[in-house]
């Protein structure tokens, strides 16, 4: 406790000075299967032409938190660079038997269970070293989870800026409405990472947030 | 120490209402082995962040439904969380937990958010708020709406 406050503290006094030689943390935070790491994956591939991170229809396939460097995105002539942080999906409870349904075995079920529950507490200590968080939502789910609040607030708390997505709005029953009720205080942008439907506002809202840092 | 409700309840906490339903959203019967136990905030004002995740999680895995008076911090719900995440796997059936909170807070015009928003002071907590936190083997899902929080048993 201690050492985090002096930590802190010589943050606030120095980290300003070097600010701008260092690249902004941009995170991407939400429930499992959201699509944070489908998103992360398009911004890479749009900017560097290479991925962070495998996707898949299994939840908690993002098990460690994965980084990519020096991601430059530029926008009608707004640029900036990035360090791009894609974190495992948080979640409140984990049953490997859930994995089962996937045709996954017993003994990779549960593997898999227990690499994600590592996954959620590291995703949460990362929470104190963002400058900058997209929390990637399903559109087609709903939003008053208390998870995503949960991230909310803790993001509040730290004052990090916050840009909230819904993704899939490629999928019928997507509700971006519904989202922007939940958190009227955010900008929601709706977009599709899968097929990237939608990521010239994600990146105009992403590069405007990035100046209140 | 609180208070226990018996299986089949209905309550009504304020504004908020609490329904105990099934998965095809038939109010349920009998349900056996859990109680819903109440916790009011004063239990939990003087504990430090620690203890009070600690003793929330006491109970829950002693296959107990909590609704707690008031709210966690933000800070606390993510402790809570990764507590929650370090001890699947070690403890024997415990699969997690659901967690929900609706609070009345948006709606309540200046007047009165001024006059909660002293009681919280006063009290030390967000007494406008209600908590639920279940045993994820016992609880199935927490549907939650503004208005309304549904606890979705296990069959």
């Amino acid at each position: 406790m201690v050492i985090k406050i002096i930590r802190n503290f010589f943050r606030n006094i120095f980290g300003g000075l070097f600010k701008n030689k260092e690249d902004i943390k941009l995170g991407f935070y939400g429930p499992p299967n959201a699509g944070k790491t489908s998103l992360a994956n398009r911004i890479c591939k749009d900017f560097t032409g290479e991925e962070i991170g495998k996707v898949s229809k299994i939840p908690h396939e993002t098990r460690k938190v994965q980084f990519k460097e020096k991601v430059e995105i530029e926008y009608k002539n707004k640029k900036m660079t990035f360090k791009m942080i894609d974190t495992p999906g948080i979640a409140t409870k984990i049953d490997y038997e859930d994995f089962l349904k996937y045709k996954m075995n017993k003994k990779d079920a549960k593997e898999r269970a227990k690499t994600a529950t590592q996954g959620i507490v590291e995703s949460i200590k990362w929470l104190d070293d963002m400058d900058l968080v997209v929390i990637v939502l399903d559109a087609t789910e709903n939003p008053y989870s208390q998870v995503n609040i949960t991230i909310i607030g803790n993001l509040v708390a730290r004052k990090i800026p916050v840009l909230i997505v819904a993704n899939k709005i490629d999928l019928k029953n997507a509700d971006i409405k519904k989202i922007e009720a939940a958190f009227p205080e955010y900008d929601v942008v709706g977009l599709s990472a899968k097929y990237g439907k939608n990521l010239e506002e994600f990146y105009e809202s992403l590069l405007k947030l990035s100046k209140k840092i | 120490m609180g208070f226990f409700f018996r299986k089949k309840e209905t309550t009504m906490v304020e504004k908020t209402k609490i329904t105990m339903v099934n998965k095809r959203g038939k109010n349920l019967g009998k349900i056996k082995g859990f109680s819903i136990q109440f916790l009011p905030y004063a239990e939990i004002r003087d504990l430090d962040s620690n203890e009070r995740i600690k003793k929330i999680l006491k109970i829950v895995l002693e296959n107990n439904i909590i609704i707690l008076q008031g709210k966690l911090s933000s800070e606390e719900e993510a402790r809570l969380i990764g507590d929650t995440m370090a001890m699947i796997g070690h403890i024997k059936n415990f699969k997690g937990i659901e967690l929900a909170v609706i609070s009345d807070k948006e709606e309540e015009g200046f007047f009165n958010q001024f006059r909660t928003g002293l009681i919280n002071i006063l009290s030390k907590g967000d007494l406008g708020a209600v908590t639920i936190i279940g045993p994820a083997s016992i609880v199935k899902e927490i549907k939650k709406n503004p208005k309304k929080i549904e606890l979705m048993l296990k069959d």
